[in-house]
């Protein structure tokens, strides 16, 4: 395959980007779209101490949940963690610490940070103590919002179905959801992908997540957990 | 207590009787999920799920699932003739926007002025609130469906929620077993009492007063 723009690396290269104490967004959904191949990669490398950004903790041996379940954040910032009992616990015990978001806004702040903003003002939790507490408050034309702050991360990992040389993705289907807003929010972006096609053989009307956001294009070795409904 | 298959679909099918033609729907787990079983051949709706689909069709036939195309509880779904998929802000900025007609969900209490008391299970650890409290607050009408009364045999319907809120003054109408109110700004009224159950039995199982 031609490599005209240096993106595609292989999951050892792209390994090489992962540090203890680093900011990681994730993309996915319950585990759906989440990249497997450089989930597994993080979890060989032994880093800890990360913070994790994304929708949710998975299931325990699902998604980003191995990387939660093995104990290896120090930090999470989610819209919910009930799938995931482990993630649960680790908050009990005091070993997790974990910022509750609400999903929608969650996914605006992740998107805010991938655009360049440096917050978004919701009206979503106000009087919500968990939402609400020790945020900044502003009054735009006679009405009052919260004032949730962007996110950004040193590295995105996220997954879709095809990319090209040049990074420009497609998505399958629901696995979508969160990857498109996650790939612009990583100051390093690395798409793990199910199929590397030649540049032109994307019909340019169709991409969702142009190449510009991503720098790293990593091969997808498939999902290698049992799904919760099988 | 749980409620028999025979109570969760009777409550089911009252939730699908307030589904218009052209509507956008989403539903939450448990007993909504039973609700699209019940509506008429002729009522078009999309149904919207929180991860990017609006559209949304019946399970698969065992075989034919695909691991990415689920609804928002991580279970394989099919779409229908004019569905769509999208990313999760465009996904929550339909519900803020108010293009989500209804929300139909569980709930494990609700208040006399439509408080909505949803996410937080007592004793149990704090799953976080995923996305209801932007459907709660957000979508144009919300509808509960739940059993009248929790396992203790105690009230869920309430004069002031004593679990933490997921959104107050959200609720516009509740489904029970036992029948339906509709909360509106001068309190909550009884609508309709279903078989077997007498209006003496609804007002001894309810932990406020409403009209009738």
């Amino acid at each position: 395959m031609e490599n005209s723009y240096n993106k595609i690396i292989t999951i050892e290269r792209a390994m090489e980007n992962f540090q203890d104490g680093m900011t990681i967004i994730f993309g996915g959904f319950g585990g759906i779209g989440s990249p497997p191949t450089i989930i597994d990669g993080i979890l060989d490398k032994e880093v800890k101490e990360l913070t994790l950004i994304g929708n949710d903790t998975g299931f325990p041996h699902i998604g980003i949940g191995k990387i939660v379940s093995e104990g290896r954040a120090a930090k999470i910032i989610a819209s919910h963690i009930g799938s995931n009992p482990v993630a649960g616990q680790l908050m009990t015990e005091g070993k997790l610490e974990v910022e509750f978001s609400p999903q929608g806004i969650l996914a605006e702040r992740i998107r805010a940070g991938g655009v360049g903003l440096g917050a978004i003002l919701s009206d979503i939790g106000m009087d919500n103590e968990m939402v609400a507490d020790g945020k900044q408050r502003v009054i735009v034309e006679g009405k009052e919002y919260l004032v949730e702050t962007a996110l950004k991360g040193d590295v995105s990992i996220i997954y879709a179905k095809k990319a090209d040389p040049y990074g420009n993705l497609i998505y399958d289907k629901s696995a979508r959801n969160t990857n498109p807003l996650v790939a612009m929010a990583g100051n390093i972006t690395i798409a793990e992908v199910e199929e590397i096609v030649p540049l032109g053989s994307l019909e340019p009307h169709e991409i969702t997540t142009p190449g510009v956001f991503v720098d790293y294009i990593v091969p997808s070795k498939g999902v290698n957990w049992t799904w919760a409904w099988e | 207590m749980g409620l028999g298959i025979d109570v969760r679909n009777r409550i089911a099918k009252r939730a699908a009787e307030e589904i218009k033609n052209g509507m956008v729907v989403n539903l939450g787990i448990g007993i909504p999920s039973l609700v699209p079983n019940h509506l008429p051949d002729h009522v078009n709706v999309m149904f919207h799920a929180e991860n990017g689909i609006t559209g949304m069709g019946p399970s698969p036939k065992k075989g034919e699932e695909d691991e990415n195309l689920c609804n928002a509880g991580g279970f394989p779904v099919t779409v229908v003739a004019g569905a769509s998929y999208c990313d999760s802000a465009i996904s929550f900025g339909m519900i803020r926007r108010g293009r989500v007609d209804m929300t139909i969900l569980g709930s494990l209490e609700v208040s006399e002025n439509g408080d909505l008391a949803n996410w937080i299970v007592p004793g149990k650890k704090v799953p976080g609130m995923g996305g209801a409290m932007e459907l709660a607050q957000k979508a144009k009408k919300v509808i509960v469906l739940m059993n009248h009364v929790d396992k203790h045999g105690k009230p869920k319907i309430v004069k002031e929620c004593s679990l933490p809120l997921t959104s107050a003054r959200c609720v516009d109408l509740i489904i029970t077993e036992m029948g339906v109110f509709v909360v509106t700004n001068d309190g909550l009224h009884l609508k309709e009492i279903f078989p077997p159950y007498s209006f003496q039995e609804i007002k001894t199982n309810t932990g406020c007063s409403f009209q009738w």
